[in-house]
């Protein structure tokens, strides 16, 4: 167990109680905002080599959007860390009850390619805040940003309590035979498993960020320009490798017709006419992952777009038409820049074909009518759900980002990644006073005071009718 | 018995219906639960007697008085609890609707325990109803007489196909294990705890294990011994000793160790008279296998009080062992019994490593007159949750979550707890279809002038 080493040094530390502290954690988190200071223009060579990001868009969903997760949770984290007083019943006024936020111990974040800054940190943030020592897994996918991390980050952070492990599949193997006191997973359902199975052996709890197939529905009635550009910005977008991008759209034959050339129009005006060419377009991460897109363009018909250069990873933003559910693109997630368009008759039709498949991460309804909209949201189930709009819900704080069945378990963002990495413990402080108060609950059980007991247990208020 | 895969079907063909998803029809199936507990009552204690000699006053407070409470308050709450949560929106959102919906999961599966029989399949039963589950209740077949009353009762109060009662041993519960469920809640040991979660993992469901431990109890030099000890005799031989949350084993100075069993016995006279065994109030060790266990670990200690047995009725007598070496085997595993180790320790910094140096427990305690003693206690250890100056008592107040850590579990439930854990907190976000403006903002091309932006 090569990292058996770095773990136990880490528990010691943890055990040591030196991350506990508002002090220690607010002092480790403004080094991460040092280090995103410091290495701005790292990050954004590192994500332009690994996934040809545009800077605008590394920028936003890389380093603005770690400096504000960071800005809220020091803004926020003297109330998170509170004690959370609860309701006491009636026999319990003068004790003082309440949850208090344990920290786990020793965390482990398994971070995923496609968003390798934002990723990696935001979950780290969470941990961190949380009272936390960590080790962090980088992909070895996006293999600029790893050695980024792996080399500059350490530097800024406590390296007695935070660390980052580099590695493929067989080194995260042997990291997962560790014990942790809880792992954070982003990545694929497949491997959400193994990393769950390998956290069961110790009993570790675990958030596990999956993905799925995002269904969007646009209706009948809608306005086609704004849902044409809100889908096109949401589908290709970072080349379209976005956990809860739309990965296919249902709608009318009808509908088809008017929202294919809105699309392309959409595409046109972000991208040029020739995107290859525009800095605001990505690049597939890997050869493996451009092999693995490509061949979706076998399913259906290319509408729009559908030109690939491999050595540039290069995948046009794709629209494919005459697609059959059982088409290979409607197999697994796309994780491209490739639409699918299923035909549906209606919204009931929609709606059931959403519910015949996985639970996705996301569902996504257009309607200017917000009947229609309604009916989506409370006839499907999904991590979360948007209406009008795509990939806009995960920019809340105060909304709680994760998915259900083969999409996820937990949630994080905001005050959701501080309780995500705390144990809530319930604790009630009494005092040693007023034991009378006591007796109706110690033995002898008289028939006598057994019905003094079911008579009080009446008369006090629902809710108190526990033990005494 | 139906084969568990079409029982598993069934629940989960009737959930699909959406007919528990209506409130008005989850608090007419918790109603229905509540005149079971209320007209079957008399049923329930005998099954309860003949299963943990169980008597009429015990069983009612420690399950039944607790069910009826879990089940008023959640019927009083469950419209507050089940609606639309509208949190804080940014400028961005400011037009929009933003809100968190609750939703069930999909259907649940509980796995009762033996010890608490009937409380430990109702109360995870009523949060997963209330949360708008389909739910398959497995009872522990230790608790055989229980598990035979609950497979009649529900069926007979409950709509048959959402909540399904499977009885029956290992087999039974591994071939449930190998089903698809969208929540798994299980109540017993860790080994097992591994086990459920392994096989959750191949379905990515989600699990909460309450699992066990040994809670660790201090008693601080600077307290009053007399309270302290009648509260901790309660709590250590209610249920003869087989709590999840039982004060297993005392830390503390060596020189309030006599004192402490002296107290420690004059409240077992109190509350058991001078004949034990002969006291009504006293119950018994649920079965052979688990007598010979406990039997075991008294070997080679010394005994300070109690300590006889009776096999055939499976009676330990209330035990306390003094002087114990943290590496004797009681001290190796989670006692669930009436035997009492005391282990002693210098001062509260010895305490708080002993308990640091071992698995986290499901509960911790700590009796002490110094506020800030207990602040420490509190804050330099873990576990599943705690009480201070008294025991059990943390778990009797819905608003605290009862769950536990590492160890001791994972995930929690009681009140509103419950409903959080059986349901699915969704991101929703309606926008606007007009005012694309905004979001120009946002679209490719990017420029110098929207980054200063």
């Amino acid at each position: 167990n090569p990292l058996a080493g770095l773990v136990s040094h880490l528990q010691e530390s943890w055990l040591s109680g030196k991350t506990r502290p508002m002090e220690y954690r607010v002092a480790q988190l403004e080094a991460l905002g040092r280090f995103l200071d410091d290495k701005k223009q790292q990050i954004l060579d590192a994500t332009a080599s690994d996934l040809g990001k545009a800077p605008l868009e590394t920028e936003l969903s890389e380093i603005l959007l770690c400096k504000n997760k960071l800005r809220e949770t020091l803004n926020n984290l003297s109330r998170w860390m509170k004690d959370e007083k609860v309701d006491r019943t009636l026999a319990m006024q003068l004790d003082s009850a309440f949850i208090r936020k344990d920290p786990y111990g020793v965390v482990l974040i398994i971070a995923p390619w496609n968003y390798p800054v934002q990723l990696f940190l935001v979950p780290l943030i969470g941990a961190i805040a949380a009272g936390n020592c960590v080790i962090v897994k980088p992909s070895e996918v996006s293999k600029k940003t790893e050695r980024l991390m792996a080399e500059a980050l350490p530097s800024y952070l406590d390296e007695d309590c935070f660390a980052v492990v580099t590695g493929g599949v067989q080194e995260t193997t042997r990291l997962l035979e560790n014990k942790f006191d809880y792992i954070f997973f982003t990545g694929i359902p497949p491997v959400g498993r193994i990393v769950m199975t390998a956290a069961a052996t110790h009993l570790t709890p675990v958030t596990l960020e999956l993905g799925g197939k995002n269904p969007c529905y646009v209706s009948d009635t809608c306005d086609v320009t704004n849902v044409a550009r809100r889908v096109v910005w949401g589908r290709f977008f970072n080349a379209g490798q976005t956990c809860i991008a739309p990965d296919y759209l249902l709608c009318t034959l009808e509908m088809q017709e008017k929202l294919i050339p809105a699309l392309q129009k959409a595409i046109n005006d972000f991208y040029g006419p020739n995107p290859r060419e525009s800095p605001d377009f990505g690049r597939i991460v890997s050869d493996k992952q451009f092999q693995r897109v490509q061949r979706l363009l076998g399913s259906g018909r290319v509408a729009i777009g559908g030109q690939t250069d491999e050595a540039e990873r290069y995948i046009a933003p794709t629209v494919l038409v005459d697609v059959q559910p059982s088409d290979p693109i409607m197999q697994e997630e796309v994780f491209g820049p490739i639409l699918p368009i299923v035909i549906i008759a209606n919204v009931d039709e929609a709606i059931d074909f959403i519910n015949s498949r996985e639970r996705p991460l996301a569902v996504y309804a257009f309607s200017s009518d917000d009947k229609v909209v309604n009916q989506v949201l409370e006839r499907t189930s999904s991590g979360g759900f948007c209406g009008n709009d795509t990939l806009m819900h995960v920019t809340l704080p105060s909304l709680p980002f994760g998915g259900i069945g083969n999409s996820g378990l937990g949630t994080h963002h905001g005050k959701f990644s501080f309780d995500t990495f705390s144990h809530p413990r319930g604790c009630l402080k009494r005092w040693m006073g007023r034991e009378s108060l006591n007796a109706p609950r110690y033995p002898p059980y008289s028939q006598r005071k057994f019905g003094l007991v079911q008579a009080t247990s009446k008369e006090t208020h629902k809710s108190d009718r526990t033990l005494l | 018995m139906e084969k568990v895969q079409q029982i598993v079907g069934r629940a989960r063909a009737a959930f699909r219906s959406g007919r528990s998803r209506p409130l008005e029809f989850r608090i007419q199936q918790l109603k229905a639960l509540q005149k079971m507990v209320q007209e079957r009552e008399k049923e329930i204690m005998r099954a309860l007697k003949a299963d943990l000699n169980k008597t009429g006053p015990n069983a009612f407070t420690q399950e039944i008085l607790g069910v009826l409470g879990e089940l008023a308050l959640t019927m009083e709450k469950l419209p507050s609890w089940a609606a639309p949560q509208h949190v804080k929106k940014d400028l961005l959102t400011l037009r929009d609707e933003a809100f968190i919906n609750y939703e069930p999961l999909g259907v649940v599966l509980v796995i009762g325990a033996w010890n608490y029989p009937f409380v430990l399949v109702m109360q995870p039963l009523i949060g997963a109803i209330a949360a708008g589950n389909a739910v398959v209740v497995k009872p522990s077949e230790v608790s055989e007489n229980t598990a035979r009353l609950v497979a009649e009762l529900l069926p007979q109060y409950l709509d048959k196909d959402l909540y399904a009662v499977v009885t029956g041993g290992v087999p039974e519960t591994t071939e449930l294990l190998t089903q698809r469920f969208d929540h798994i809640l299980y109540t017993g040991n860790s080994a097992v705890g591994k086990i459920v979660m392994a096989a959750a993992a191949k379905h990515l469901t989600p699990v909460t294990l309450e699992l066990g431990g040994k809670s660790p109890c201090y008693i601080d030099k600077d307290c009053d011994l007399a309270v302290a000890c009648r509260r901790i005799t309660w709590g250590k031989y209610m249920n003869c000793g087989q709590t999840c949350i039982a004060p297993d084993y005392i830390l503390c100075d060596p020189s309030i160790q006599s004192k402490v069993v002296e107290n420690i016995k004059a409240t077992l006279e109190e509350f058991y008279g001078e004949d034990v065994k002969s006291s009504p109030d006293y119950e018994r060790i649920v079965n052979q296998r688990h007598f010979k266990r406990i039997l075991g670990l008294l070997e080679g200690q010394k005994i300070a009080l109690g300590g006889e047995t009776d096999e055939a009725s499976c009676f330990i007598a209330p035990t306390i062992l003094p002087d114990v070496s943290p590496e004797s085997k009681v001290m190796q595993e989670e006692i669930f019994g009436p035997v009492l180790p005391i282990v002693t320790v210098k001062s509260v910094e010895e305490a708080i490593e002993f308990i640091n140096l071992r698995e986290k427990p499901l509960a911790l305690y700590v009796f002490s007159n110094n506020k800030q003693l207990i602040r420490r206690v509190i804050a330099e250890t873990s576990s599943g949750g705690m009480t201070a100056n008294d025991v059990i008592m943390h778990s009797v107040l819905p608003e605290l979550p009862f769950g536990g850590v590492g160890h001791s579990g994972m995930g929690a439930y009681h009140g509103r707890h419950s409903f959080q854990t059986f349901s699915h907190h969704r991101a929703c976000l309606v926008k606007d279809l007009r005012w694309d403006v905004v979001n120009r903002v946002r679209y490719p091309p990017g420029s110098e002038e929207i980054m200063q932006l």
